[in-house]
């Protein structure tokens, strides 16, 4: 088509609109469509004054995420405006793309905090409480310990402000009298109850160390007991301590890139990664194939080749199925050298295992062996000694690498994964046969069966063993992908076609292929069993320790980069060890009472080939069983207060341990977890600093109200049958409400915990404090700088802890002085602990089946000094310990004392008082400068000095890889001009040499250096007397709890009077960080602003439910009442309500309570695993968040019904 | 031939993840303060999805943007320009703050200062427009993630016109994000609209921006622009939008949109164009064609007789030489994946867009078809699993060809660069079957995917010679209407002419001394940054301290 007389409207038009040349001072085209003008733009003055600014400051975000994204605050006038993100990291390399810029939505909403009206800006102390307070104190001559007395040890008083929680009421208090009042709380729990009573929880230190060691700190100087958060917030993934003998290691996002085929398995990247999502986006521009698995259309379908609409929780069955078609195809029908050569090198699959009763039993080890084959240093730690067959000669060999090389004088130099000429044989070859039974459960109820099956086997001795490769190809036969596809809902086409593309790729990129698993696997009560699923596949096909390779859990796997300065910090391991750190599940399962409220044993758990081992126990039988052992920490430990042991054992003239151990086998003397339920074995004080326990992590929300607060809960479960209640627990009538007597929160904004608190202390925002931030989806560390002072009354959680500890000091140095107290610690990983159980053998020595020795079939027992009036000194001050113990992180020991020097020169030492002359920690910024200091990955020396100490143990070279940067030290002023890349460090399992990627385990791999297991290698089987009981030796398929059977909740699908039964799922929330940012007007304005939950058409058409309307969620753990928000999105009989929805926004009452409708977490509850209570044993060995019973909550179901739309608030 | 510079944006829709983070930094500096609590300059469009203000797109309700009348001239749809001056005193046809959404706060004070009572204090929900209790029930991203997609799929005015069955299944699932910000068009009906001259596009960057001194609040550009992009400040009476941050990109600065997009997906240079073939464009007579058409405005910045004829039209050489290196003239007219929003309003949008890719049905799934060939990771194209008809409807007025063309060479550029990946021999057949050469492939593989920071944003700054004009308080200051003016007869604050830039905290105030819990009884006690310009500490800011 051709253009005739192109033009505006009509000439006419023109010649009018021509006029408007005239009066503009514009210029209009010549066409008349447009005007144009040049220079003289007054006009716009109004958005070049709202640009400008006075200043730009660098910080972040210390919130609970992964992002440890760099931000440019804007400041005008004395007032924070807003912030963008930074651009200036350090290039990832010229052929990849770069990490700026980092950031999300929810991140550049928070300036609107600074000056919220949510903002805290003074003290609070709940009014009923500050009154009887003051009375008490004008009753005992002003004496603030007994006021805090006359309140809490008077029943009525006592009750009057616990019933209060939560209902308003809070009214302002000066610092000083708020900070007398704490002070007096703990000096009075201490010396009545116990230091082990005062508790603290403070999670996730990467995202601000400074913040989260100042309460731990003094925490752990007045001997109260930290609070884990990794396994509490069910983002550990056991399996990894299981499998690797790590907490968690993962690569950073720009280590995807490398990746050529990448599986996002339950992880939502685009919601949960927001600001390291593109590495995936642009990957697949590099020809990377994108494959996503998740229940729902989630965020990152949008980017997948294919999608996999697996069935919620039922992940394993999938990844069993996989498994089996890369077994077979692989490795049976095809050898691929590539697979096979670093199964043999890198994994236990040539490990013998002994066949015992017809079932797969314990590692055949050094101590099997006759003495003639086996030398005379293998008889060191011979029980440790994994053995394996040598192709060559036919017989077995000890390797190099195991446990028992990693301690004692015959294992230096021979720590490593050098087979030498030594060839491990995987298949047998099949000559001699035996028969075995492996366990197996219900594909939907999960109860317990079992398949018996032939495998090859040999002898050796008297001992027929086999390999645990035979023993994974008879595991994996039956897990075909025909068998997952009526589970999983996956057509088994699908399943193996992915499987085969997954292994052919890492064949031939020699580890490519990269599974990212999230939450929606890592939450759930067998998530343990899904993951060891997933890391089979990784680590079949050689993907493990390959950069673009192997698992990348992304669960609030935080990384502390410079871990030592900061663990050692935290903990005070400068003044006093070891510190009281306790699993939080286990905590909270008891002293919220949730213990109470179990329908089932501990064995219902147990497989068909179990040995009895749980029978007739509870989980609180097993809880007081793990920690009688010293397997896990329980504080409060003893029924009596551990200073007052401490003056007993002096008073009759004997060691402290010797005075428990006598006391607890006579009886006179019992752990607090065997009567959780008396007074004397409460915690009495718990400070929540940076979290928010009741609007958010606190599985069991309702329990929580009711048993450990004292107030208004919607509780609707029964308490346990009376045949099913404990053994060996105290079960005490009436339950117990209001066992705290103190609830001290910090925070800027108003949150759950902050209006249930006693007192709350108006926190500084990150925008107004120094402090440190790293992450492991990137390798910089960067800083926090105050933007404007604090302002109002807020204090940064640095100062606030130095004024409570002052007048701590002030009123605990002439009441309590200096004591003795006695910490029972458990049995530690990375120690030679953790051979403190030949094979796994459960040896109870309250059954007589062992003595009870402290630090191997119990706890350890160490009396510590406690010079109370001193704490405020120690607090502000580096202590004398670190100068002759060093510091000590993932069993190597650093000297120091060269940081320590220039730490005083840096930070000026203390003059007078118990810190005399040591390096200053006043300041949050003396701190920075100390955790950098200590740290190897900020201190080239250290690094250089850990490698070395590590080589005198594997033999192998290994310094080089810090080499380059020896003489690199990182200086808070480095990471306030820049995020700074940090140096390769044995704190750590892979290598940034060379400005490399981060991916784990390429030290493991590319050095040889043993994983920190039993057989030093990556592990697929188990020996462990607990978990061959749950039948998990093995990779097992075990399906979501059965809510129906265990606690007589509908079925999921049933459609009834009261709603549609679905299955509850908590994901992470688009418009917040868990928590945080959910009450933000900006994120609340782009979302629903409230809380909702997501279902499908079908099920709301089920309930007449249209999208927006008012439903409520009920189960017996409690209420939620929120708004549908309906899609097609979401699969039939799953709802999500997403995390952290607090129940300060627009929560109506609710028509089922009558109160206010509760939290995501109202809904669930507390289950412990037994397996997750094991240690002392190789790498199922206690350590602080690196095992421990997870707060799982993905197994929940509920009922929802649509209520009347006419709702109330008040 | 007339050339102009034009600063242009592109987004690669295939990468956004629609975390609207553009969408909160640019409302945190633009837009938080009264009288634009409900203004998105910029706004994140789950699609399908109603978009924000609802159905935008359904110009036979809007009427905006150009059409042609009998004769083949261009015409604004809402009528000729005789009819806009004719019935200036006339509601102009606008959404309602319904169609926007009625903006809200909560009462957060009530979380610290509530009494002892018998349940926990909670924040409600308090329109910003009343005052009042409210019950949420519209957003500007309401439909985010298929939130509601019932309501969704039947308004969506896109899905509307695709002419093959688009189901709502759980199966059949997909979506995607689409941010916006003003198109800064060539041929902007906005400006046409506005009978005061107000809007005008500035002549050496082509950024349409609002004088804000000479807008008298007629509202004509918020009808006359399709893309909904005009915003109507209820406090202050006039029109704003989106600035493409003019005062960063004047000294070189990307915008905060594009610099704050943590998809990497923004990218920001200059084209040139010839003025004179706009109008001729823009009256192409098949909405087809307009695609194309658009597109050969633009001219060749290597071409030496546009370079010479820039010269003559006064653009100097160091933004020719960025128009050289312009990401965006390489995405539209290079390796041609770019694409423009909705060319069928005839505005000639400088705002452009590569389709997604993703995602890709799982078509082969149940069949398992393509597993006997491991190099056949990636699926066809035709089994895309958003319809590409809908994708044409946004970015072709229909036309499917340019759409499935693109997505041939996204899909073609991955298995390309997969064998180099995998260190096997390139295949240059692949690129030959998109029309593109190895080294095309491999460099739109280098700007797409490695979109290094100074390859996504090429924008020369504002010379040191305009600096003068450009300065905040200009010394050739002609006509200051500070302080003056004429009362109008449009919105609460109108009456008086005091400029934005000027603003003191008067109408927070009010606010805050008014009766309604929005802004509550002890007022001192908060300040709504949500109100707030920036400018100077408000009182009320730092609350007197009752107890000191």
């Amino acid at each position: 088509m051709t253009l005739q007389d192109p033009g505006l409207d009509s000439p006419l038009v023109d010649a009018l609109v021509r006029t408007r040349r005239y009066f503009t001072r514009g210029e209009v085209s010549p066409d008349l469509r447009s005007l144009t003008k040049r220079g003289g733009r007054e006009a716009d003055d109004f958005y070049r004054d709202r640009w400008s600014h006075d200043k730009v400051v660098r910080s972040t975000h210390g919130v609970n995420c992964t992002g440890s994204c760099s931000w440019k605050v804007y400041v005008k006038d004395g007032i924070i405006t807003w912030e963008t993100q930074q651009t200036d990291y350090p290039s990832a390399g010229p052929d990849r793309p770069d990490y700026e810029p980092r950031g999300c939505p929810r991140g550049a909403a928070f300036s609107w905090y600074t000056y919220s009206p949510t903002r805290i800006r003074y003290p609070y102390v709940r009014g009923t409480l500050l009154q009887m307070y003051r009375e008490g104190k004008a009753q005992h001559g002003g004496d603030p310990v007994k006021a805090w007395a006359h309140v809490v040890d008077h029943p009525g008083r006592a009750k009057a402000y616990k019933s209060a929680r939560g209902k308003g009421g809070l009214v302002r208090a000066s610092w000083d009298e708020a900070t007398e009042m704490i002070a007096a709380a703990y000096v009075h729990t201490i010396a009545k109850w116990g230091p082990d009573r005062v508790a603290g929880f403070s999670p996730i230190p990467a995202m601000s160390m400074v913040s989260h060691a100042s309460g731990a700190r003094f925490t752990h100087l007045v001997g109260g007991s930290m609070l884990s958060f990794y396994d509490w917030y069910a983002d550990l993934p056991v399996a990894s301590p299981q499998v690797f003998g790590d907490q968690t290691d993962v690569p950073e996002s720009g280590d995807w890139w490398d990746a050529s085929y990448l599986v996002m398995w339950g992880s939502n990247v685009p919601v949960t990664r927001t600001p390291d999502a593109h590495w995936m986006a642009e990957a697949r521009y590099r020809g990377q194939k994108v494959v996503v698995v998740s229940p729902d259309y989630a965020d990152n379908v949008k980017f997948a080749d294919e999608w996999l609409a697996v069935r919620p929780g039922t992940d394993g069955a999938l990844a069993l199925a996989m498994g089996q078609v890369i077994l077979e195809e692989f490795y049976a029908e095809r050898a691929t050298p590539y697979f096979l050569d670093y199964a043999r090198k890198y994994t236990d699959l040539p490990f013998l295992v002994r066949i015992e009763d017809g079932k797969p039993g314990k590692f055949l080890t050094a101590e099997d062996l006759a003495v003639s084959t086996s030398s005379i240093e293998e008889q060191e730690n011979a029980a440790f000694k994994t053995v394996l067959l040598d192709a060559r000669t036919g017989q077995p060999v000890v390797p190099n690498g195991t446990l028992g090389h990693r301690f004692g004088e015959s294992g230096a130099g021979r720590w490593n994964l050098d087979l030498g000429d030594v060839e491990p044989v995987l298949a047998l070859d099949g000559t001699e046969q035996a028969t075995v039974t492996l366990p197996l459960f219900g594909e939907v109820d999960g109860s317990p069966g079992e398949a018996t099956t032939e495998i090859p086997v040999r002898r050796v001795g008297e001992h027929v063993v086999t390999t645990v490769y035979e023993l994974m190809r008879a595991r994996y036969a039956g897990y075909t992908p025909e068998w997952q596809e009526p589970i999983t809902g996956v057509p088994a086409q699908a399943a193996r076609r992915i499987a085969r593309e997954f292994a052919r790729n890492a064949e031939e990129s020699k580890g490519r292929s990269m599974i990212l698993m999230g939450a929606g696997t890592n939450h759930w009560f067998h998530s343990d069993t899904i993951y060891r699923a997933f890391l089979a596949l990784t680590t079949l096909t050689g993907c493990q320790g390959v950069n673009g390779g192997g698992w990348a859990h992304y669960v609030g796997q935080e990384k502390v980069r410079p871990v030592t300065g900061h663990l050692h910090l935290a903990n005070a391991l400068d003044w006093s060890r070891p510190p009281r750190n306790m699993i939080q599940t286990a905590y909270w399962y008891l002293n919220t009472d949730q213990f109470r409220y179990d329908h089932f044993s501990a064995d219902t758990l147990s497989a068909a080939t179990a040995g009895g081992q749980l029978a007739g126990l509870s989980t609180a039988d097993v809880l007081a069983k793990s920690a009688r052992m010293g397997w896990m920490p329980s504080y409060p430990t003893f029924d009596r207060n551990p200073l007052d042991l401490c003056d007993e054992a002096a008073a009759a003239g004997r060691p402290v341990a010797e005075h428990v151990v006598a006391g607890l086998e006579d009886g006179s003397l019992r752990f607090a977890g065997e009567n959780p339920d008396a007074p004397e074995n409460h915690p009495r004080v718990l400070a929540v600093w940076r979290a928010n326990l009741l609007g958010s992590s606190a599985k069991g929300n309702e329990y929580f109200l009711k048993h450990l607060l004292g107030t208004t809960s919607s509780v609707r479960a029964t308490e346990t049958p009376e045949d099913r209640r404990p053994r060996d627990v105290d079960w005490v009538e009436e339950a117990p409400e209001g066992k705290l007597d103190l609830l001290l929160s910090l925070d800027f904004r108003q949150t759950s915990t902050t209006i249930y608190s006693d007192v709350v202390l108006p926190a500084a925002t990150w925008y107004e404090k120094h402090d440190l931030s790293t992450t492991d989806m990137h390798p910089f560390v960067h800083s926090f700088n105050p933007a404007i002072a604090p302002p109002w009354q807020t204090r940064t959680d640095w100062d606030a802890w130095q004024a409570i500890a002052r007048k701590f000091s002030e009123l605990a140095g002439p009441r309590l002085g200096v004591r003795r107290d006695v910490v029972a610690a458990p049995l530690t990983h990375d120690t030679p602990e953790a051979m403190a159980n030949p094979h796994g053998r459960v040896r109870d020595w309250k059954l007589g089946e062992c003595e009870p020795v402290p630090g191997r079939t119990m706890p350890r027992l160490v009396e510590v000094e406690r010079d109370y009036g001193a704490v405020a000194d120690k607090y502000a001050a580096v202590g004398p310990l670190l100068d002759t113990l060093g510091a000590t992180t993932k069993g190597i020991t650093y000297d120091v004392s060269a940081s320590l020097d220039e730490l005083r020169a840096r930070n000026g030492a203390v003059r007078g008082g118990a810190a005399d002359g040591r390096p200053s920690l006043e300041r949050d910024v003396h701190v920075c400068e100390s955790i950098l200091a200590l740290s190897g990955t900020t201190n080239g020396h250290l690094a250089v000095q850990g490698f070395k100490t590590l080589e005198r143990r594997t033999g192998t070279r290994l310094h080089d890889l810090a080499a380059e940067h020896e003489g690199k030290q990182i200086t808070f002023a480095d990471t306030q001009a820049a995020p700074q890349p940090v140096i390769t460090s044995p704190e750590w399992s892979g290598s940034e040499t060379g400005g490399r990627r981060y991916s784990p385990f390429t030290i493991n791999v590319e050095r040889l250096k043993p994983w920190h297991t039993l057989t030093g290698r990556q592990s697929f089987y188990l020996d462990h007397d607990w978990m061959t009981e749950l039948g998990e030796g093995l990779p097992v398929y075990r399906p979501p709890l059965n809510m129906g059977a265990l606690f007589g909740e509908p079925e999921v699908g049933d459609v009834g009077e009261l709603g549609v039964t679905v299955r509850y799922l908590t994901p992470h929330n688009k418009w917040s960080i868990h928590s945080e940012y959910q009450d933000n007007l900006f994120m609340l304005s782009l979302s629903r602003g409230g809380q909702t939950i997501w279902m499908s058409e079908a099920d709301a058409a089920k309930v007449g439910v249209a999208d927006n309307d008012w439903i409520e969620a009920v189960n017996r753990n409690g209420v939620v009442v929120a708004r549908a928000i309906v899609s097609h999105r979401m699969p039939e009989g799953t709802v999500y309500m997403h995390h952290a929805q607090d129940r300060l926004i627009d929560v109506p009452l609710s028509e089922t309570s009558g109160t206010r409708g509760g939290i995501h977490n109202s809904l669930t509850r507390l289950l412990i695993k037994p397996s997750h209570l094991i240690g002392g044993y190789a790498q199922l060995s206690f350590a602080f968040n690196y095992l421990g019973p997870t707060g799982n909550q993905r197994d929940e179901v509920t009922v929802i019904r649509k209520r009347s739309q006419e709702v109330t608030y008040s | 031939m007339k050339v102009m510079a034009q600063m242009a944006m592109v987004m690669n829709l295939d990468k956004c993840i629609g975390c609207h983070t553009c969408s909160v930094t640019c409302k945190q500096a633009w837009t938080n303060r009264t009288g634009t609590e409900y203004v998105w300059f910029n706004n994140v469009e789950t699609r399908p999805g109603q978009g924000y203000p609802r159905r935008y797109e359904d110009q036979q309700e809007w009427q905006g943007g150009w059409t042609l009348n009998r004769r083949g001239r261009l015409k604004l749809r809402a009528g000729g320009r005789l009819k806009k001056l004719a019935t200036i005193f006339s509601n102009p046809k606008l959404p309602s703050i319904q169609d926007y959404y009625e903006p809200w706060t909560y009462d957060y004070a009530t979380l610290t200062d509530a009494p002892a009572q018998e349940h926990t204090p909670v924040a409600r929900p308090k329109s910003l427009i009343s005052g009042k209790d409210t019950k949420i029930t519209w957003s500007a991203n309401w439909d985010d993630n298929l939130g509601g997609s019932e309501a969704s799929f039947r308004h969506d005015p896109v899905l509307q016109k695709v002419s093959t069955d688009v189901k709502r299944s759980f199966e059949d699932a997909f979506m995607f994000y689409l941010p916006r910000i003003c198109e800064h068009c060539l041929n902007p009906s906005c400006a046409a609209s506005c009978p005061s001259g107000a809007i005008y596009k500035r002549a050496e960057d082509g950024i349409v921006l609002v004088d804000q001194d000479r807008c008298r609040g007629w509202r004509m550009c918020v009808s006359g622009c399709p893309y909904k992009k005009v915003y109507f400040n209820h406090r202050t009476g006039k029109a704003e939008k989106c600035t493409f941050c003019f005062p960063r990109v004047e000294v070189g600065l990307p915008t905060v949109c594009s610099e704050t997009c943590v998809g990497r997906l923004r990218y920001i240079g200059l084209v040139l164009y010839d003025a004179d073939r706009v109008l001729e464009a823009a009256s192409t007579p098949d909405d087809e064609d307009l695609y194309e058409a658009q597109r050969s405005v633009l001219l060749d910045p290597n071409d030496p007789e546009v370079v010479r004829a820039a010269e003559r039209d006064g653009i100097p050489h160091d933004w020719v030489v960025a128009a050289q290196r312009s990401p965006i003239h390489a995405l539209i007219n290079e390796y041609r994946v770019a694409l423009p929003l909705h060319p069928e309003y005839r505005t000639m949008p400088m705002v452009w867009y590569i389709p997604p890719l993703s995602p890709v049905v799982d078509v082969v799934r149940d069949t398992g078809e393509d597993a006997e060939d491991p190099d056949n990771l990636f699926a066809a194209i035709d089994a895309l699993r958003i319809p590409i008809e809908y994708l044409a409807e946004l970015f072709t007025a229909g036309d499917v060809a340019p759409v499935d063309r693109v997505l041939k060479q996204l899909a073609a550029m991955r298995a390309y660069m997969r064998d180099i990946n995998l260190g096997r021999d390139p295949d240059g057949s692949i690129p030959a079957a998109v029309g593109m050469t190895e080294e095309q492939m491999y460099d739109m593989y280098r700007l797409l995917a490695l979109a290094k920071y100074d390859e996504r944003y090429v924008i020369p700054p504002a010379h040191a010679e305009q600096a003068h004009a450009l300065e905040e308080i200009a010394t050739e200051c002609s006509v200051s209407e500070y302080g003056g003016g004429n009362p109008e007869i449009f919105g609460e604050g109108s009456g008086s002419l005091t400029p934005l830039a000027v603003e003191n905290f008067r109408m927070l105030q009010d606010r805050q001394t008014s009766d309604t819990i929005a802004a509550p009884d002890d007022k001192a006690a908060r300040v709504n940054l949500l109100n707030w310009d920036g400018k100077g500490a408000p009182e009320g800011l730092f609350p007197p301290r009752k107890d000191d």
